[in-house]
């Protein structure tokens, strides 16, 4: 399995799926993992999957001996592995920028260079395809699609790719050429595509012109509340004892989420309510834009902008919140609803989001429609009893959402396409 | 001699428009007159008016062997009167014939039986005195909306003195029991139980143009052999449904209106006929008592009020309307009143069932049951808000209802006061009259006239007082 982040190192929702995924395959017993990671840490939770560190596999020969190794990369690959690799290096990359190991250095998460360490990341791949046996290769994301194809070119095993996003739900339809080449090239290889939504799903279709055959959805789920979140969520105050509703916006404040539409929706609240508070938890290009906004139509002393959160502090957020919102214009999962609804929280969501197709005790509305909106937050708001219902049958149906659920439908596609094969 | 007895609902919600939170308080109008007009022209055009016309046809050719009951709630009726007028009419030209009879229900289609006494009487009455208005004849029997029944209800509806009530002819109630017979109230005798036959009625309402279902297609002489041979001593059947399902759940394709006209003839060669369920109460002798402790009705597998009170946000919408129940009851304004009739159609309530459905559900333009009830409680809020602003909330209901009691007793007190007023006054003239005739006398009838003339003034300021009150 190729991927690019993991808990508890995480940049957006890719890490948490990953994770998923690995946990989902692990239950079913009889299946062994390999992840490949640029960077990774050596905190990670190794217990579902065997990590390999994609910064410590040489490409190059180094005379290096064992002790050596093990005190340089030893707490994220250990050197029996680094000597397996280094017997399989296949061609000559000393003209790169390798260090003492023969290895490559990856910067982490989403640096500027980042097509160069895609690139880098697939020679590195090309290593380990030669080193390991397996049965199968699913790559995730389009930062890991070339990794995908190399490995299936030298090993001649499957491959099957994960869309977690396309560029057009980053870029609300302006695609980068480069991004599309890049996605558009590891489905074309891939023997079977499997999307977080049939949205998705039908981007794929549509805009990367792929056989609906071989797409399947394979919607994301969550993971039950670990104890100390637990914890925190129950902290919560009960419904009649918050004086003060709060409205909750929570992720990146860009284009894609749809931010305006939350501010608007929020000026038609305000202008019938005032005990009600809106926070934007999330950084992002558009968080001065929505500041200014949130100013001009002088609601700014009930708009509060935390900035960026993450781990515990999102279920604090959720703690406080009476209703969660995502309005976003295009989003090909969203697992932040989930989440909340996990936590207690009601959530609106747009319907162009993939998770509006499993979640059925949520609101639902089109992101421009910001009347609607206005009137779930305020109905939300006002109404204890929609609150009370969505509140206690939201967290049932996203307590049946589990990945071992999901395990079971990709090892059932895995044997598809093995069969097929 | 078995009896067939034929019964349809026609009803039509009265559509609520989008109403957003934001015009509450701003706009007071909540119904969506382009869709009411739209539905109710078609369905009077693809059921209502071909199921009719085929009925009339029928009492021509079956004269008194062919008999069919209607009820018509407030609702349907407001529409009809404005938009199809022709199924009035044909109604009315059924009602001559004298083959047909129509029975009395709650006039919004609501749930005030389950909510408030006084209401249901009240809505029951008024529906009451429309159908003598329209049909010249004034019911005595009552179906109560979607068949709700229960033990209370029961009770209720023969304390009104009617002689009885049709109802859903539920499994769970009947148990072993057959709906083929008469049954009564547990509360009082006096009010005869008809109960529903689901499966016949079904199966024309249903399964008629089900292509898949094993008696398809079905006709009118396999039907009468079901009812035929029945256990000779189960002598009623009781096939109730909704009008429109001539028409339009069995579109008119499928030949039902065909089928229904075939009926009486095949019957009549079984030795089987018609009667209205005013007829079956006279002439029959209950059996047996019926214990229904919770309500029943006929919607879903589940034959309760679920569908209308199954979830937390029904409980609550209902709740909050029938909190103003009493107001309501009192208040005289008339678009208060005709709100108040609209709003309380249980379909509003349907629309915000979470039930799992077997069946694909009309949820009207709502997206989802949370938008529904979102929808609805702006209305219910605004609505709510019209009625604190007539009577303001502080005052007790009690309190407020002696202070109405004595603004009408003042308003009689006056009214007689001004009668006697323009008694006297006619005599006045009249001695004036006679004063003119005998010139001499002339200060009797002056003084007379100046201590009327000091009544209506003492009279003024307080009729002033009861208008303040009444403010």
């Amino acid at each position: 399995m190729f991927g690019w982040e993991y808990p508890p190192h995480v940049f957006g929702g890719l890490a948490t799926a990953n994770y998923g995924i690995s946990q989902g395959l692990h239950a079913l017993g009889d299946m062994e993992t390999m992840l490949c990671l640029p960077k990774p840490f050596g905190d990670e939770d190794r217990s579902a999957c065997k990590i390999i560190a994609m910064n410590s596999v040489p490409i190059a020969w180094r005379d290096v001996n064992y002790d050596y190794v093990q005190q340089r990369v030893g707490n994220i690959m250990s050197p029996d592995d680094y000597f397996r690799y280094r017997d399989h290096i296949y061609a000559d990359f000393n003209y790169m920028h390798v260090n003492d190991l023969g290895a490559m250095e990856f910067a982490g998460g989403y640096p500027g260079n980042l097509t160069e360490e895609i690139n880098n990341y697939s020679i590195i791949a090309g290593v380990v395809a030669r080193t390991e046996q397996f049965d199968i290769i699913h790559a995730h994301d389009w930062l890991t699609y070339p990794a995908g194809i190399h490995a299936k070119q030298v090993s001649g095993r499957p491959l099957v790719i994960h869309v977690h996003a396309t560029d057009f739900d980053r870029s609300r339809g302006n695609v980068n050429p480069t991004v599309y080449g890049i996605e558009r090239n590891g489905m074309d290889n891939a023997d079977c595509i499997m999307c977080v939504s049939e949205l998705t799903r039908q981007t794929v279709i549509n805009h990367y012109g792929q056989d609906p055959a071989k797409c399947f959805a394979m919607h994301n789920a969550v993971y039950p509340l670990a104890p100390e979140l637990q914890a925190i969520v129950d902290q919560r105050l009960p419904y009649k004892d918050r004086k003060e509703k709060v409205i909750t916006f929570l992720g990146r404040i860009t284009m894609q989420k749809g931010p305006e539409y939350f501010i608007e929706a929020a000026k038609r609240v305000l202008d019938r309510t005032n005990n009600v508070r809106f926070c934007f938890a999330g950084s992002g290009d558009m968080m001065n834009a929505m500041i200014d906004m949130a100013a001009a139509y002088g609601i700014a002393d009930r708009c509060h902008f935390p900035g960026f959160m993450k781990g515990k502090q999102v279920f604090e957020i959720f703690r406080d919140s009476d209703v969660y919102v995502m309005p976003s214009v295009s989003e090909p999962f969203g697992i932040s609803p989930l989440e909340a609804m996990q936590s207690g929280v009601p959530s609106i969501i747009s319907k162009q989001s993939g998770c509006a197709e499993i979640l059925d005790k949520c609101i639902k509305t089109d992101y421009w429609d910001i009347d609607a909106m206005a009137d779930a937050m305020y109905s939300l708001c006002t109404n204890p009893a929609l609150h009370e219902y969505l509140q206690v049958e939201g967290k049932k149906e996203v307590d049946g959402i589990t990945w071992e659920k999901v395990g079971e439908r990709i090892r059932k596609l895995y044997d598809q396409v093995l069969e097929r094969y | 001699m078995k009896t067939i007895c034929l019964y349809f609902e026609i009803h039509q919600n009265i559509h609520l428009k989008r109403y957003r939170f934001f015009e509450i308080g701003k706009d007071h109008y909540y119904f969506d007159d382009y869709e009411n007009e739209r539905g109710i022209t078609e369905t009077a055009e693809r059921s209502y008016i071909p199921a009719l016309r085929t009925f009339l046809e029928m009492t021509k050719l079956y004269g008194k062997d062919f008999k069919v009951a209607f009820s018509i709630s407030g609702c349907a009726l407001e529409l009809i009167e404005n938009y199809a007028p022709e199924v009035l009419e044909l109604l009315q030209e059924l009602n001559e014939t004298g083959c047909v009879e129509f029975l009395a229900e709650p006039y919004s289609h609501g749930l005030s039986s389950l909510a408030n006494e006084d209401v249901f009487r009240d809505e029951v009455s008024r529906q009451a005195k429309k159908m003598k208005e329209l049909f010249g004849k004034k019911p005595t029997v009552l179906r109560n909306s979607s068949l709700i029944y229960s033990d209370d209800i029961g009770g209720l509806v023969a304390s009104m003195g009617y002689k009885g009530m049709i109802a859903e002819g539920a499994k769970h109630i009947l148990g072993w029991k057959s709906p083929h017979f008469l049954y009564h109230c547990n509360q009082n005798p006096n009010l005869k139980l008809l109960l529903r036959d689901y499966k016949l009625s079904d199966d024309i309402s249903l399964r008629f143009n089900n292509s898949s279902w094993n008696e398809y297609p079905l006709f009118a002489d396999t039907y009468m052999d079901w009812i035929s041979q029945l256990p000779e001593d189960e002598q009623i059947v009781n096939i109730f449904m909704e009008l429109c399902a001539l028409g339009i759940f069995q579109p008119l394709s499928s030949n039902i209106l065909e089928f229904i006209k075939a009926l009486p003839a095949a019957a009549k060669q079984r030795g089987i006929v018609f009667a209205t369920p005013s007829e079956i109460i006279a002439r029959t002798k209950s059996v047996a008592q019926i214990d229904v402790p919770f309500p029943m009705s006929w919607n879903d597998e589940e034959r309760d009020t679920s569908c209308w009170l199954g979830n937390v946000m029904q409980r609550e919408a209902f709740n909050k309307l029938y909190s103003v129940a009493e107001r309501v009851l009192i208040c005289k304004d008339r678009r208060i009143t005709q709100d108040w009739d609209r709003i309380q159609a249980s379909n509003n309530f349907r629309f915000m069932t979470t039930k799992p459905m077997s069946v694909g559900m009309y949820r009207s333009f709502y997206d989802s049951p949370y938008d529904a009830f979102t929808n609805y409680m702006n209305i219910l809020g605004d609505f709510i808000n019209r009625v604190n602003a007539l009577y303001p909330s502080e005052i007790e209901n009690e309190e407020l209802n002696a202070l109405l009691t004595t603004i009408r007793n003042q308003g009689e007190e006056i009214e007689v006061k001004d009668k006697e007023i323009t008694r006297l006054q006619t005599r006045l003239k009249k001695y004036e009259g006679d004063t003119e005739k005998k010139a001499p006398a002339k200060k009797a009838p002056a003084k007379k006239a100046s201590a009327k003339a000091e009544a209506p003034a003492k009279e003024a300021p307080a009729k002033k007082a009861a208008k303040k009150a009444e403010e």
